[in-house]
């Protein structure tokens, strides 16, 4: 298949969960409140606030642990959606590569993700009272790619669990321990950025280093997932 | 389906042998070796650490090749391909017990040496992720039916075999940027060595053993599941299905 049938085949697959979205906006609703509902638990508990210093330190990780459960929430119903009507199996019947299917999705879902962010990020600061004593430019590097690294295992995965038992709980035990070293690379890059005591361009280079192993590895694997019986 | 089996005189010899080892590792530990010069006897949990701890190292390289090999005969060669995913289920259980041993003996020796039971030291968050990252591809295997689940682990097991390598990195970088407590290495003295052998070889010929019994007790539940199935084809054709 040549690329430009594939890259097709790709807008085809993102146009759609797009304009499925766009309808009924189930999984940008739910992410965003649940993920501002995370914001207000974690400051009940930590009084940010009153600590600026301790809030800079912190945030950053609780930032990424609130979109992480976010997008578990919608990565769970990005496939779901899918067994309805019997889709999935039509997509098995179809001509086009797997791989296309995983990455049209996984496009769609990382722009939902990116939407909650652009909305939770000036939330997350004004709530935390966050004043970033690094360059704080370098956040629009390491949000997509951070999100990009969690969403494409997510995707992945989701369809993964797709198959099993209990799918819902599925998700999380497999995509945390295999998403380790990427939650470590973006909340040490996000406080390095937060407090300026680092630098944070090695976790950036580690980060595009997981996304591109973890990208090229999924793709590979996806037929094995999505078409074996 | 047919299996070969190894003789059982064979298999019970190789027991005794590993009891008598451990016996001698056990005897080389306790009583040989003398105390160590600044921690005294609770050196002694080293003699079944470091074997435990170390040896856990090497079955994911055997779960992954297994995964590997699964994937590769599945449809060429049904019956190797599940010998494969007996050996993959094997390995992946053996790693888990090696690495709990490994990681309870090492709080065991942490507590009364560095006065905290744990510490997020580069090593031991290494081996912690390992160990999470196997209890997760067994309880993948527990979580999806019967028919999907040797594709789906051997998938999961190529993931967290490429997982590895990059968490051993990110949290070598981690803990070089924060310093914390590292293990104090030096020289081992010349009068413990027969002990850490005597050990390592018990603990090895242990671990070989419940590898070959659990691989051995997963080919015999694939056979009766595979009677079972063959018993229901046939009661469906004896009623005209």
């Amino acid at each position: 298949m040549d690329f430009m049938s594939y890259a097709r085949h790709v807008v085809a697959h993102l146009r759609k969960d797009l304009r499925i979205e766009w309808r009924a906006k189930d999984s940008i609703n739910g992410m965003l409140f649940f993920s501002l509902l995370v914001v207000v638990v974690f400051s009940l508990a930590f009084d940010p606030t009153s600590y600026p210093t301790v809030a800079r330190q912190i945030s950053g990780g609780l930032l990424w642990v609130g979109l992480l459960f976010a997008a578990m929430t919608a990565l769970n119903q990005s496939w779901s959606r899918e067994l309805r009507n019997h889709v999935l199996d039509a997509h098995r019947l179809a001509p086009s590569s797997a791989s296309t299917l995983f990455l049209g999705k996984a496009l769609a879902n990382f722009f939902f993700v990116s939407a909650v962010e652009v909305v939770l990020a000036p939330v997350f600061a004004i709530f935390y009272n966050l004043h970033p004593l690094g360059q704080s430019w370098l956040l629009l590097l390491i949000l997509p790619l951070g999100t990009w690294a969690l969403v494409c295992n997510g995707t992945f995965f989701a369809a993964l669990s797709l198959r099993t038992r209990n799918r819902e709980l599925l998700l999380p035990l497999v995509l945390l321990p295999i998403s380790a070293p990427a939650l470590l690379a973006m909340t040490q890059a996000t406080t390095a950025v937060l407090t300026g005591d680092s630098e944070p361009g090695l976790w950036l280079r580690a980060l595009v280093g997981y996304d591109v192993i973890f990208t090229t590895l999924c793709m590979l694997l996806f037929d094995l997932v999505l078409r074996e019986d | 389906m047919q299996t070969r089996s190894i003789p059982k005189p064979l298999i019970w010899l190789w027991l005794v042998a590993t009891f008598v080892v451990l016996a001698v590792g056990y005897y080389q530990a306790i009583f040989v070796a003398p105390p160590e010069a600044t921690m005294g006897d609770i050196f002694r949990i080293f003699f079944y650490h470091v074997p435990n701890a170390s040896l856990a190292l090497v079955p994911p390289y055997i779960n992954l090749l297994a995964s590997i090999g699964y994937l590769f005969w599945r449809s060429s060669n049904p019956a190797r391909a599940m010998a494969a995913d007996a050996l993959a289920i094997a390995s992946a259980e053996v790693t888990l017990v090696l690495t709990s041993i490994g990681l309870i003996t090492g709080m065991l020796w942490a507590r009364p040496i560095w006065g905290i039971w744990w510490t997020w030291d580069y090593r031991l968050t290494t081996y912690l992720l390992l160990w999470l990252l196997y209890v997760s591809y067994v309880l993948l295997r527990r979580m999806s039916s019967s028919g999907q689940t040797y594709t789906l682990a051997a998938v999961l097991s190529i993931f967290a075999a490429v997982d590895v390598p990059i968490t051993f990195m990110s949290i070598r970088w981690w803990r070089t940027q924060h310093p914390g407590p590292v293990l104090t290495g030096g020289q081992v003295d010349k009068s413990m060595l027969p002990a850490i052998f005597w050990n390592i070889a018990g603990w090895g010929m242990w671990t070989v053993f419940v590898l070959c019994f659990r691989y051995a007790l997963e080919r015999r539940r694939q056979g009766l599941a595979a009677t079972k199935a063959q018993e229901f084809l046939s009661e469906g054709d004896a009623r005209g299905y």
